[in-house]
């Protein structure tokens, strides 16, 4: 299969072979300029080579019929460049809603990764073949980037906030998987392999495998016991803090009327840095858990949050951007008001709005 | 006046004095204000750093040729692949063409004494040397292992290498090409010899016109950006670093605002350059000058608009990567301008194939590639898949070593008669100008595949199956440096044993041409009055070309 010398990595995503379209029709572009450039330039550098010393040539002027039509030309293919760019992108950053979720912590200098099932791994993704794949990824420290040459995707990981990448492997195999973005000494280390194995096989893995706690039971082992969220959080309409249930993708009102989503990068917030964000009819009186919680056992409560809305993994997240939390405009209130009337529908199912999250 | 000094050439005489010979102590050299001693002491320090970035290229085309880290550990690569990074443009690419060729010859182009302001000028010099020394210091120390690019929050919480100093020495560095880019722009303004009106300009000038703009307006960002960076450093005050409060998205927006204008300041110049070659050495006015002139003007504006397209997987939001990729598609045709009218300025020329031709020729096929490719990296569902990886280090090498570096070769060479008023000799020029276009070719190329098959940059490992292409790579990085190295060695030669050039070795219209080689100290001797319209051959050139060929004649019979 592999050549002599690899011209092409392996297609095993649904996004592999729109990239590679794309980059064939860029060949084609480009070979199609530099042809009739790079022969033109050895045809008159042949042909009207000096023959008399310090010649003085014809003169000629420009012609603004050529500018014109040397304009027009470059302008429209690079807006169907642009235009195909854009609709591959498009596809590669709309998360779909029916995806099986995969949380993702990267940290220096290693991926470590959990299935809602509970199963973690690290520097290894194993993934069935035909299903939708969302990852919800976060860094402990620096800039990550999470790769898969062979899958045509990758997306930064950056601090303090959560970004998203999707796929849909195609092909069984075992695929490389990079660090794209320089993080420190041992940048070219931090890697690994993605397997895609068919149902059964990912199935029999899974079994296989001893699982810990869901990210949901444990997140609700952190918030009932070893954090005491729930003391504040839960409990009677005396209860201190706000209510948690059924809040996810809601608009709520802030101490100063403005409006925000309650998505992951809110609920991520709040529990960091409490008094930035506080729901309307309550104190600032939380106190910030920020090095007290991992990433990881982060995303384990946002994961429980989510729960307490009827909202189990396999949906999508919330906001567009990842800190679209923080834009508590009037325009996010427009928007998220779609969202909450889709909610009220099936709010017990797996009704949340398709988002259009971070790949 | 200037066919008197043709004429004159042919009796031997009392050598003038010259820029060269007015005052030879050390003092006369430090303390001058003549542009063209600054030029000359630029040419031999910029030289200095392109030769140490050079051996920390080699260093990281050694490692990778095999694929585990065996050369050096891998803090180390990645001190090698940061330095080489900031040697090479911050201290060789931004200032090369600018500060030398830009220095000596812009106020021979349009007629002036000198620059505007040359005790500014001295002063970009010197903060030159105290930016570099300051870096080399550090390198020495220890060096730094950040990136080029210092992202945050590596750069400002996680690196315990010498980032501080490295950066200072980057800030300082940054007020000598904002000097440079001021007093050019003054310069051209105000200095222009009579009958030397805009559309008379060399599009060399126009070329360093537009850079000068992209550098006074974009490199005081970066400088405020290394400010930024040095205070959450020192005093952890929470501006990129998201654990005390900061966004590191915002560092990344800060510092391609200015880094990407600099890709436009490190080509345009380039492209100065290689219009002159390319009119000068067909012997034709150039094809469509106004076009030129002011796709120069665009790219430097447009230049500013597409930074974003640093950062399509970074995070930012999709209707900004929408916004810049569009922006971007949009640059590309000022750029893909140019090359048509180079082109057509071939067609009915007399073309003449020395070797700053040659390098032009270079410049025009490399460009085109990198000018290409740089549209798969604007277009967004392609560049999610090559970003961060080698067909990115493969783009822009070939924008900035077969675009920048070529044509800065080229400029050298063009112009080394009238610095020096030797000849080098054209064979070995020829030699070196091929060497370098197959050696470069031999280096980037694979990398554009690389690149495909998603090896990412800066890995000091990397896996066995593309060991292949990596070995090409290497292969070809050494024939680069030996036809990099080639022209230190005859350039050289040439100094002490070379041919004297004559003042007008190619009898070409440009005012450079009309003085002395080398040039007298106030560079002419009267104030020359412009009366032909730039790169004309013709009768209105006022060159007596017919002497010319009786002497050209002579000295082929004897």
């Amino acid at each position: 299969m592999q050549s002599w010398v690899p011209l092409f990595p392996e297609q095993a995503s649904t996004f592999a072979w729109q990239v590679d379209l794309l980059y064939f029709y860029l060949i084609i572009v480009s070979v199609a300029f530099s042809i009739p450039i790079v022969a033109a330039i050895f045809y008159f550098g042949v042909k009207y080579r000096e023959r008399d010393k310090f010649a003085t040539p014809e003169e000629m002027h420009g012609s603004i019929m050529l500018e014109t039509v040397w304009s027009i030309i470059p302008f429209v293919v690079s807006m169907t460049i642009f235009l195909g760019g854009a609709i591959v992108f498009y596809n590669q950053f709309r998360a779909p809603d029916d995806a099986m979720e995969v949380y993702v912590v990267g940290k220096q200098w290693m991926w470590k990764l959990q299935h809602e099932t509970g199963h973690r791994e690290i520097n290894e993704l194993h993934v069935p073949v035909g299903r939708k794949v969302k990852l919800t990824m976060t860094t402990e420290d620096v800039l990550h980037d999470f790769s898969i040459p062979a899958f045509r995707t990758k997306a930064d990981v950056v601090p303090g906030r959560y970004t998203y990448l999707w796929f849909e492997a195609t092909k069984p195999g075992k695929y490389h998987l990079f660090c794209a973005e320089y993080c420190g000494l041992n940048h070219s280390g931090m890697g690994g392999f993605v397997y895609v194995m068919e149902q059964r096989d990912f199935d029999n893995w899974l079994s296989g495998n001893v699982s810990g706690q869901t990210p949901v039971e444990a997140g609700k082992d952190l918030f009932e016991n070893k954090l005491g969220c729930a003391s504040c959080h839960a409990g009677g309409p005396q209860q201190r803090g706000a209510k948690l249930e059924g809040i996810f993708n809601k608009d709520v009102k802030l101490v100063g009327g403005q409006t925000v989503i309650a998505n992951e990068e809110y609920i991520r917030n709040s529990i960091l840095n409490p008094g930035g964000q506080v729901v309307e009819g309550f104190q600032p009186i939380m106190p910030t858990f920020k090095g007290q919680v991992t990433e990881e056992q982060l995303v384990s409560l946002v994961a429980y949050i989510k729960s307490l809305s009827g909202v189990t993994g396999t949906t999508t997240a919330g906001g567009t951007n990842s800190n679209s939390a923080n834009s508590s405009t009037n325009s996010s209130a427009a928007n998220s008001s779609t969202s909450s009337a889709a909610n009220r529908g099936n709010s017990n199912t797996q009704g949340n709005r398709p988002a259009p999250a971070n790949r | 006046m200037q066919n008197a000094d043709v004429i004159g050439a042919d009796f031997p005489k009392e050598p003038k004095v010259n820029y060269l010979t007015n005052g030879t102590t050390l003092k006369s050299w430090l303390l001058t204000k003549d542009h063209k001693r600054i030029a000359i002491m630029y040419l031999i320090s910029v030289s200095v750093f392109f030769f140490m970035g050079g051996l920390y290229a080699s260093a990281i085309r050694l490692e990778l040729l095999t694929p585990e880290s065996d050369l050096m550990q891998s803090g180390t690569y990645n001190k090698a692949f940061t330095q080489h990074g900031i040697l090479m443009i911050f201290f060789f690419l931004i200032p090369s063409i600018p500060a030398i060729l830009g220095n000596f010859l812009l106020p021979i182009m349009i007629g002036a004494k000198d620059l505007a302001l040359p005790r500014v000028n001295l002063l970009s010099l010197y903060l030159y040397w105290i930016g570099g020394a300051l870096t080399l210091f550090s390198l020495m120390q220890g060096g730094v292992d950040t990136g080029w690019t210092f992202y945050t929050p590596y750069s400002t919480t996680f690196s315990n290498t010498f980032v501080m100093a490295v950066g200072l020495g980057i800030f300082i560095n940054g007020f000598s090409s904002i000097l440079t880019g001021l007093n050019f722009i003054v310069t051209v303004h105000t200095m222009r010899a009579p009958g030397m009106t805009w559309f008379r300009l060399p599009l060399f000038v126009w070329a360093q016109y537009a850079t000068s703009l992209v550098m006074i307006l974009g490199t005081p960002v970066i400088a405020i950006t290394i400010l930024l960076l040095a205070i959450e450093r020192v005093a952890r005050v929470g501006i990129f670093d998201p654990s005390i409060g900061g966004d590191p998205i915002l560092f990344q927006h800060l510092f391609w605002f200015y880094s990407h204008p600099a890709v436009y300041i490190m080509i345009l110049p380039g492209m100065g350059v290689i219009s002159e070659l390319i009119s000068n050495f067909s012997r034709k006015k150039i094809f469509g000058y106004e076009f030129i002139a002011f796709s120069s003007i665009a790219i430097a504006v447009f230049g500013f608009l597409v930074w974003g397209h640093h950062m399509f997987v970074s995070g930012q939001s999709i209707y900004a990567g929408l916004v810049f990729s569009f922006l971007t598609m949009v640059v590309a045709v000022p750029s893909a301008i140019k090359m048509f009218n180079w082109t057509a300025t071939l067609y009915k020329g007399s073309i003449l194939w020395d070797t700053p031709m040659l390098y032009a020729i270079g410049f025009m096929g490399l460009f085109l590639i990198g000018g290409l490719t740089g549209l798969f990296l604007g277009s967004m569902g392609l560049v999610v898949h090559l970003t961060d990886t080698y067909f990115v280090v493969a783009h822009f090498h070939y924008v900035m070593v077969g675009g920048q570096v070529i044509a800065y070769l080229g400029g050298i060479h063009y112009w080394w008669p009238k610095m020096t008023g030797k000849m080098y000799s054209e064979f070995w020029g020829k030699i070196s100008a091929m060497l370098v276009f197959i050696g470069f070719n031999l280096t980037f190329f694979p990398q554009f595949i690389l690149g495909y098959q998603g090896m990412p940059r800066r890995y000091a490992s990397y896996p066995e199956e593309l060991q292949v292409l990596n070995i090409f790579s290497t292969a070809g990085a050494s024939v680069l440096g030996v036809g990099l190295l080639m022209p230190v060695v005859y350039l050289m030669h040439s100094l002490f044993y070379g041919k004297d050039a004559g003042d007008n070795p190619w009898m070409l219209p440009g005012l450079e041409w009309r003085t002395s080689s080398p040039p007298p100290t106030e560079n002419f001797e009267t104030t020359p009055i412009v009366t032909w319209e730039a790169y004309e051959f013709g009768e209105e050139s006022g060159l007596d070309l017919e002497e010319a060929k009786r002497r050209e004649a002579i000295t082929t019979v004897r």
